[in-house]
């Protein structure tokens, strides 16, 4: 939700990377103020996913030009570690599977980690256990996954909730989520979305990379940015989410670029 | 039993000292089997890398030690070795650099049926029932470990579980080294009568880190439909050296789970042969290995398929840091009529560092035609996917590996049919993978 005055959270400007020595991103300008929800969509190969990586500090992408401000403070100083104790998160698009580490001994880790940065207590296995239960009941999610591998045999829509389960326990300032709705079916889809809405507040912000429109008629952008070779070539309202569904891609793909978050 | 035999080896002659003193038995078929053991302990070379099976396993520093065999152990009390003592079991037994000591063993939640106790006092009493497996399942033609255990034969575990019954708490063997420069000979008999079921915990530990060896052997004889759980732990001081035999001879219908996990010794060697005598054997065999800076721990397993319808299965992992070397022999053998035998072999490895060092190497003899075998092996480092999926989750680059490394050791320790026991290793696991 746009709020008046909010603070802005990311400032993107001219963000450039690469893969292999292949330019991915081509100058990306983004602007995200807290309580936004920002959706990025684009074709496989847009290089949505790669800003979504390189926001995150995957060490296969190379930045090569540009700057990105998170709270002010550059992003690319922290590293992966950093940046999520800061407050970004994000949800990816094919969760890892960990067998040999228990669920809940993995979220509950996470979740201390970013507790210590906080200033504020960690908690024990017990007391974690009473916590993490209640956070997954926003999920409908059943206990017995805090038992099992991270991810381990996950199906794809358990591993989708897992990922906003964690997103639940670290409330971060942004949360990136990369074609969270891949492989959902519509209750999994509905459960997510649901989860997703209930942890939105004006303190935070949320991106949602997604390549269909399917997802936003569940979580409701306010701004929706379309990717293309590399560069965000348009930007509009939640509507231009229908355009691109009625038209396709190629339907507005000669537009003219619009500076995000105008 | 003179010192006439002797060769020219310091090591095999200081090894040798302690031959004359040993007290010949009653029991012809016990000085037979010591003295032929003594004559080929006597005929045999310390291997070298020159040798097939020695190949990535340089004993030489061996050779350059001088130990000597134990006379006197010191006092201890419980209270000593507390921390090694396994909760729940049916009886411990614990040796003192190979010395048997009554008096830190415990007996006392033993079912009246299951026979617990010390190899020279069930000459005695036992002899007839050892007699057909004793030093018969464990070869020493051509092992000079072996013989060498088995000519300094007089004291070691017996364990016998009674036919048709399950014993449901395990039995723990503890080989407590305290002495350096010192040589022990640790054995263990295990005889499952048919229709029996029993968990035994073999288990080596140190309270001083200076330089021993450990030569162990142990002997399992699975009955028809029995089933034996054997978990082997190797914790010996970082200095030590650690020879293990394990012979095990499965009869119809039986199974034998195997867990090896060897955290110590500056070289190990662990030879394991399961032989599948009869039709319907099950076997797994799984073993870990987590070793660091100079170690060398070497694992050589045969599963021999001499008879249809057997199945075994074997995950072996190795993790390996700093400039350790770690090696895994896995021979499958499937004879000639050991029709429809089904067998799976893994062996997976973790290298920590530039400098760790894996040599792995499957070794599959099929002789016959309608059989399942499939064999892998895999060497890697963490994956980069995995340990950026922690770090996205506020885990810092050396929490990310630690927990990685503990994953995949876990996988074998998880095995582990004792809850406590699984959980202590686990603690030593994380702790030992947990650094700076």
């Amino acid at each position: 939700m746009i709020y008046p005055d909010s603070k802005v959270l990311l400032e993107v400007r001219g963000l450039r990377a690469t893969v292999n020595g292949i330019e991915i991103l081509k100058g990306i300008d983004l602007t995200v103020r807290s309580g936004e929800v920002h959706a990025i969509m684009g074709t496989n190969g847009s290089g949505k996913s790669t800003f979504a990586k390189v926001l995150a500090g995957h060490s296969a992408y190379q930045v090569t030009g540009g700057s990105v401000l998170f709270e002010g403070k550059n992003l690319f100083d922290l590293d992966p570690a950093e940046r999520a104790r800061a407050g970004v998160f994000l949800a990816f698009q094919y969760p890892i599977e960990i067998p040999g580490v228990a669920n809940s001994h993995f979220l509950r880790l996470a979740y201390n980690t970013v507790q210590a940065q906080r200033g504020k207590d960690e908690l024990d296995p017990l007391e974690f256990e009473d916590f993490v239960r209640e956070k997954m009941k926003l999920l409908e999610m059943s206990p017995d996954f805090l038992d099992r591998g991270v991810n381990e045999g996950f199906s794809g829509g358990e591993k989708k909730r897992n990922e906003i389960l964690q997103m639940a326990l670290l409330e971060p300032r942004l949360a990136i989520l990369d074609e969270t709705d891949s492989g959902l079916d519509i209750d999994a889809l509905r459960i997510v979305t649901n989860g997703v809405n209930r942890l939105a507040n004006r303190d935070n912000a949320t991106i949602l990379v997604t390549h269909y429109q399917r997802m936003l008629n569940y979580i409701v952008p306010d701004f929706v940015h379309v990717m293309q070779s590399g560069r965000i070539i348009r930007t509009g309202g939640k509507d231009l989410a229908f355009d691109l569904e009625a038209h396709g891609y190629d339907g507005i793909g000669n537009a003219q670029p619009v500076a995000a978050g105008a | 039993m003179s010192m006439s035999m002797v060769t020219g080896n310091s090591y095999l002659e200081s090894l040798l000292q302690g031959q004359p003193q040993l007290p010949p038995s009653p029991l012809a078929w016990f000085n037979r089997l010591r003295a032929s053991a003594v004559d080929r302990a006597g005929m045999l070379k310390v291997p070298t890398t020159r040798d097939e099976e020695w190949r990535f396993t340089d004993i030489s520093p061996l050779a350059k030690l001088s130990f000597h065999p134990v006379r006197t152990v010191p006092s201890l009390q419980k209270e000593d070795i507390a921390r090694f003592y396994v909760e729940g079991t049916s009886a411990t037994l614990v040796f003192v650099d190979g010395i048997y000591m009554p008096e830190l063993s415990v007996q006392s939640n033993r079912t009246a049926d299951l026979i617990v106790t010390n190899l020279s006092a069930a000459l005695a009493t036992h002899a007839h029932a050892m007699e057909p497996h004793l030093g018969r399942h464990a070869a020493f033609q051509d092992n000079l470990f072996a013989a060498l255990n088995t000519a300094f034969l007089h004291d070691g575990a017996l364990i016998i579980a009674p036919r048709n019954t399950a014993i449901e708490r395990p039995v723990h063997v503890l080989f407590i080294a305290t002495q350096a420069e010192s040589t022990s000979h640790p054995r263990c008999l295990l005889i499952a009568e048919p229709g029996s079921a029993v968990t035994v915990v073999e288990d080596y530990v140190t309270l001083q880190e200076g330089p021993y060896i450990t030569n162990a052997v142990t002997e399992i004889a699975i009955g028809d439909n029995a089933q034996v759980s054997h978990t082997r732990l190797q914790r010996d001081s970082g200095q030590a050296f650690h020879m293990a035999n394990s012979a095990v001879s499965l009869a119809r219908a039986s199974r034998y789970r195997s867990i090896s996990v060897a955290f110590g010794a500056r070289i190990s060697r662990y030879d394991l042969n399961a032989r599948l005598a009869a039709e319907g054997a099950e076997c797994s065999v799984d073993g870990l290995a987590l070793i660091n800076e100079r170690q060398l721990a070497d694992t050589h397993t045969c599963i021999d398929h001499a008879s249809p319808d057997g199945t075994s299965r074997q995950l072996h992992k190795c993790i390996i840091d700093g400039a350790a070397h770690g090696v895994f022999n896995g021979k499958i053998i499937v004879r000639p009529g050991a029709q429809r035998t089904d067998s799976s072999q893994s062996s997976r490895n973790l290298l920590l560092s530039a400098r760790a060092h894996i040599d792995t190497k499957p070794q599959l003899e099929i002789f016959a035609d309608d059989v399942k075998c499939a064999h892998g092996a895999t060497v890697g480092q963490l994956d980069n996917e995995e340990l950026f999926y922690l770090k996205s989750r506020g885990l810092s680059e050396v929490a990310a590996r630690n927990l990685l490394t503990y994953a995949f050791g876990a996988e074998i320790i998880d095995r582990i049919p004792i809850a406590s026991l699984k959980r202590r290793l686990e603690q030593t696991v994380l702790e030992q993978t947990q650094r700076n």
